[in-house]
């Protein structure tokens, strides 16, 4: 526990006041827009948008700016401003198979409908920093507006992209997913969580989990510690439609799109004694382009639903409440980060304790050498 | 009395043209929104019926991508809603915390609801949607070019 101190307004301030300055840097340079930060830190602002768990380009950009790169930090401003907003209420949720790709890949299937899409992707690239992005360069004057390509060729047109876990359903050869029995499913943000959860549940508390943790916990399975042997089915990114059921309109609107990550693990399966062998499921979905934490978010999701499947429990990413208890790391640094707050009274009783012990043991090392020196 | 087919058939289909056009204006930009009430003046005067509001939507994902829905995190939303002096009540709602769009976006939702007005509403609406259909177009096509063809390589008999 810490206990209220008094004292040090003064400091405090001048301690602000030097933070901004900091953050500022050299005044020589220029200030960077938030539109700067939204363009071209885009997947940093997608982290933050992802764990900050509220979609907002521009808030997030400035969560970014303001905590001076430090994401947790930014994610931790973010969590703070959704309190001071009013719920309008639920969306519906998205469709996924409706999406605007902009990158789409399995890696269980090299032949799948709508095709391989690499998309803005880091992976095969050889990792070598690139000097040419230390020169700066000019912005360009090119109108925004203006259409890069105005061809009507067959590239521009829609293409079905059936998800890759519905082309193994349809043989039977995968689980299906839980069907929606038209509950409301559990929501963390309005009511207190007790263990055990449900899958709704733990998909909320992944969604918005720290990307490392969940990166961590999703290798050790594959490292043997609950494993169950993965397969990307299918990631997917691009922008989702969001609709709403205006309760003064009596119908439904579309406010717009977000864009999102989904990832679909593909696992083994070893059935019961009622259900076949099949493959089974692990489920990611993140908002932005946050590849990482959507594949690890899968394989957590995945570990958990042990019981479900029939599998033995015993390792770390399995366990429902650890896992579940300690992905959110604005909880998380809370808690850790408060120990650097004045903890003196607290300490003070410690220090009193210590030396109240360290007197005793003095006394009766003492009293046991006198009886030794008798003897 | 229930509504003839006819009715209630007319009534769905003008339900979802608003709607389109709700949708359109609600991924125009604020600027765009502008420009077009400018070019539809004058405009009746047009008064809060309760006064433009940020606030939150939470989005749902669906466990596997069809199965049950889950909480996925919330969005940041703006709506208005006016009334035009002498006219409709007009509703907006648009992802992103600019009010004044959505109060832009609520104005041009009532004049579309006056027959006389529609056919310029839609008008001054096609270049949006002709922006909005050329960017989905450049990113299908800039991801087309990056579609792959894997080639599995048969291992040796060693």
């Amino acid at each position: 526990m810490y206990v209220a101190a008094k004292g040090g307004e003064k400091a405090i301030r001048n301690a602000h006041a030097l933070l901004a300055k900091r953050r500022r840097g050299n005044r020589n340079l220029p200030s960077i827009s938030l539109a700067q930060i939204a363009q071209q830190l885009t997947l940093a602002v997608d982290r933050v948008m992802a764990e900050g768990s509220l979609y907002d380009v521009e808030l997030a950009a400035l969560a970014v700016k303001q905590a001076r790169g430090d994401l947790i930090e930014a994610i931790f401003l973010i969590r703070a401003f959704r309190t001071t907003l009013p719920r309008f209420g639920y969306a519906q949720a998205l469709d996924t198979a409706e999406m605007l790709v902009r990158r789409r890949v399995s890696a269980t299937y090299k032949d799948l409908p709508g095709g391989q899409l690499l998309g803005p992707t880091f992976d095969y690239t050889h990792r070598l920093l690139d000097t040419s992005l230390g020169v700066a360069d000019q912005a360009n004057e090119v109108d925004d507006q203006a259409g890069e390509s105005k061809t009507a060729d067959d590239a521009a047109a829609p293409v079905s992209m059936p998800r890759v876990t519905d082309l193994l359903g349809q043989e039977g050869l995968i689980e299906g997913a839980p069907a929606d029995d038209g509950s409301e499913p559990f929501d963390i943000t309005r009511a207190p969580v007790s263990y055990p959860v449900d899958r709704s549940t733990r998909l909320q508390t992944l969604a918005r989990g720290d990307e490392g943790y969940l990166l961590a916990l999703g290798y050790s399975t594959q490292r043997g510690y609950g494993r169950s042997h993965p397969f990307v089915g299918e990631i997917r990114f691009g922008d989702v439609e969001v609709i709403f059921d205006a309760p003064e309109l009596g119908f439904e609107v579309s406010l717009g799109t977000v864009q999102v990550t989904e990832c679909q693990s593909v696992n083994q399966f070893k059935g019961t004694a009622t259900t076949a062998p099949q493959f089974t499921r692990g489920y990611g979905l993140v908002f932005g382009q946050c590849e990482r934490k959507a594949l690890s978010m899968a394989l957590v999701e995945r570990a958990l639903r042990w019981e479900e499947l029939g599998e033995e429990r015993g390792a770390p990413a399995q366990d429902e409440e650890f896992v579940l208890s300690h992905c959110d790391n604005v909880q998380a640094t809370g808690f850790v980060e408060h120990l650097k707050l004045p903890h003196y009274v607290d300490f003070q009783a410690e220090l009193d304790l210590v030396r109240r012990m360290r007197a005793e043991h003095e006394e009766s090392r003492r009293a046991a050498d006198m009886k030794e020196a008798a003897e | 009395m229930q509504p003839s087919r006819d009715e209630s058939s007319n009534a769905n289909a003008w339900r979802a043209t608003r709607q389109g056009v709700m949708a359109v204006m609600a991924r125009a930009e604020s600027a765009e929104l502008d420009a077009i009430l400018e070019r539809l003046g004058p405009v009746p005067a047009a008064s809060n019926l309760k006064p433009p509001e940020v606030g939150l939507v939470m989005l749902r994902g669906r466990t596997g991508g069809d199965g049950a829905p889950f909480n996925l995190g919330e969005a940041t939303v703006s709506r208005a809603a006016i009334r035009l002096e002498g006219g409709a009540a007009g509703f907006a709602y648009r992802l992103g915390r600019d009010l004044k769009a959505a109060r832009a976006a609520a104005i041009l939702d009532a004049l579309w609801q006056d027959e006389a007005r529609r056919a310029a509403v839609e008008e001054a609406l096609m270049p949006v949607r002709a922006r909005l259909a050329d960017a989905a177009a450049t990113v299908r096509t800039e991801t087309a070019a990056t579609k792959v063809d894997f080639f599995t390589l048969v291992r040796g008999e060693d």
